[in-house]
């Protein structure tokens, strides 16, 4: 989009034709009918986008609530009363029904959920069954340091599975074209806690560099937990890098055999210049749903690794909770994970957008 | 491309195999009792008496690997038996009937799959309680919207073709045209799909267990005996590398066939 695509009101246009004509700057009679109609077309192409833009806000909208609705559902079904869990089973039938009224389990389900929904909304996730401690406060201390884990795993994702797909897609080279193959099939196939345990046996009691378990917080030292959050992060992303980077290489591959990479050959640009504006344009349209997924699997992935390192995130919680039957905490960290994972969605649905304009049109 | 494909095929096909036959021979016979504990041989490195050593009560790690390895394969053939009945049976109809219910059921499918199946399983052995069956279930029901995705869409693809047309005048049956003439068309698709699958399935079951929350004690699962090994990791290096090597070996083979497959299927 360049400077001479903006649209003037037709003051401006008037301006110009006098100038234009005044230097002699041939104009046809048609002239100002058909920038009118240029700047018709503009403006009905930027109402589209604000239109796909609040249609996607709209499912976003959406979607987040179906989501809290099946969240709050799952937790409805469990067989066996939650009184039960709480008192035991020598509770009496009065002290039970207290705690049903108490925990407001003898109003109808829908109005439940609204109550919960909006005191979820206002930060308020309901109480821990287990630890009588409002559950907003128990993630707050976990939920940063999984964040960041997440983060900073996709954070090595993008820089370094780009970069390479794109060396490994556009190098022309049999021997090369056969390491990264079977290079990747292989390390697609460790699972990510695998490697975490492996980077702990090497780096940890090999090369000593690291205390397993040693983990300092973030609001002790910013380095040392970065630091530390450094390898999990790897483990993580090492898989999915190898995923990325072999649909990258195969979408830049499909890319380079098109008819348009030959026709701005036989025109002279340079091999570099047709994969920076043409190529590359096209193959990143599929990697952004995939990475858009990897986002979420990401997110699982950290859950997992950090029982590998021993980090106190998410986990330790997520797991005691789910042997303790201790439904409000999984209830709120389930759906703060899916929120996150609609959002990422949503976010990859906008770049799709930015990429291939196309893609409104569907 | 040819060639390449047949040697992912090959290849794969050598590791699965050799895979398989360790476990079918580990049905009826293993080195060692899978659950015999033996004081006196507390972590022994891997020898030829105990191929991958000894864990800290003395059992037989080869002969443990073998034992869980059979129960991730079967829960993982039984997760994708799961899924891909149901998948076939829902993506079928939607596919070849297609309407409102098609619409309705694809939306919903396409949800669940934007969802990592760990999350949902969670969700699911939380309500449920953890326990052999309880994975199953839950990781069978979430395999379901991936096969029918794959299934709808080439049973849409196929109902417009000239020979379902031929088939249809003749007289066939929805059944008979569904079973008989478009299915058998779609296992090229299919096969793919289960070996990746089947992929997912060990992964995902293998991540539960090493959480503690998939398959119970007493039974070996080699997620869980991963999740033991990692307090040993100092003195007993190889009880981790044995363990999480059977898991990169089952799932390498069947990522290769799954490679080899889909190679094949592109051309």
């Amino acid at each position: 989009m360049g400077s001479d695509e903006d649209i003037f009101p037709q003051e401006y246009f008037v301006y110009f034709k006098k100038k234009w004509q005044s230097q002699g700057t041939y104009l046809p009679k048609d002239a100002e009918a058909s920038y009118l109609q240029f700047a018709q077309t503009k403006q009905r192409k930027e109402a589209g986008s604000m239109k796909y833009l609040t249609k996607k806000i709209c499912t976003l909208i959406i979607t987040l609530f179906i989501v809290s609705l099946l969240a709050f559902l799952a937790f409805q079904v469990i067989p066996g009363d939650p009184t039960t869990a709480l008192l035991g089973t020598e509770a009496t039938a009065e002290a039970r029904e207290a705690l049903r009224q108490e925990l407001g389990f003898d109003r109808p389900v829908l109005l439940r959920y609204f109550d919960w929904l909006l005191n979820f909304l206002r930060g308020d996730m309901g109480m821990s069954y287990n630890y009588k401690m409002p559950v907003s406060e128990m993630l707050l201390d976990k939920l940063p340091i999984t964040a960041l884990l997440t983060l900073l795993s996709f954070g090595f994702t993008l820089v370094l599975s780009i970069p390479l797909g794109i060396w490994a897609g556009s190098t022309k080279s049999r021997a090369l074209d056969l390491g990264v193959t079977v290079l990747d099939q292989i390390v697609m196939s460790v699972p990510s806690f695998f490697i975490g345990m492996l980077a702990c046996f090497v780096f940890g009691n090999l090369f000593r560099l690291f205390v397993p378990g040693d983990f300092v917080s973030y609001t002790v030292s910013w380095g040392a937990c970065l630091g530390y959050l450094v390898l999990p992060a790897l483990s993580i992303a090492i898989p999915r890098i190898a995923m990325t980077v072999k649909m990258l290489r195969s979408s830049i591959q499909t890319q380079l055999q098109q008819d348009y990479v030959r026709t701005s050959r036989s025109r002279g640009s340079g091999r570099k210049k047709i994969l920076r504006r043409h190529v590359l344009k096209n193959a990143l349209i599929p990697v952004i749903t995939f990475l858009a997924v990897s986002a979420a699997e990401i997110m699982t992935g950290s859950i997992i690794v950090e029982q590998v390192f021993t980090i106190p995130g998410i986990s330790r919680l997520l797991l005691a909770s789910i042997s303790n039957r201790d439904f409000p905490v999984v209830q709120a960290i389930v759906v703060v994970m899916a929120a996150w994972i609609v959002v990422v969605n949503f976010v990859a649905d906008l770049l799709y957008q930015l990429v291939d304009p196309r893609i409104r049109l569907r | 491309m040819k060639k390449r494909a047949s040697v992912f095929l090959w290849a794969g096909g050598i590791i699965s195999g050799l895979m398989l036959c360790i476990i079918l021979l580990g049905c009826f016979w293993t080195p060692y009792d899978p659950t015999a504990m033996d004081p006196k041989a507390k972590f022994c490195a891997p020898s030829l008496t105990h191929l991958l050593g000894t864990d800290n009560f003395g059992r037989d790690i080869f002969s443990r690997v073998v034992d869980g390895a059979g129960t991730s394969f079967f829960i993982a053939l039984c997760v994708v038996a799961i899924g891909c009945a149901a998948g076939i049976l829902i993506g079928s109809l939607c596919g070849y009937y297609g309407g409102l219910p098609d619409l309705i059921l694809t939306r919903v499918c396409d949800s669940i799959t934007a969802f990592p199946s760990f999350l949902l399983a969670l969700v699911i052995v939380t309500v449920a309680g953890p326990g052999t069956e309880n994975i199953i279930l839950a990781l069978g029901i979430l395999f379901i919207p991936s096969f029918a995705r794959i299934v709808r869409s080439e049973f849409a693809r196929c109902r417009e073709l000239n020979y379902i047309k031929s088939a249809r005048l003749m007289g066939a049956g929805g059944a008979r045209i569904l079973f008989r003439h478009i299915l058998p068309n779609t296992f090229p698709v299919l096969c793919s799909a289960i070996t990746i699958g089947f992929n997912n399935a060990v992964l995902s079951e293998a991540s539960m267990s090493f959480l503690g929350i998939g398959i119970q004690p007493p039974y070996a699962s080699l997620g869980s005996m991963l999740s033991d090994s990692q307090s040993f990791l100092h003195s007993a290096p190889w009880y981790a590398l044995g363990t999480g090597g059977a898991i990169v070996l089952l799932i390498l083979g069947f990522s290769l066939l799954s490679e080899g497959l889909q190679l094949k299927g592109q051309r």
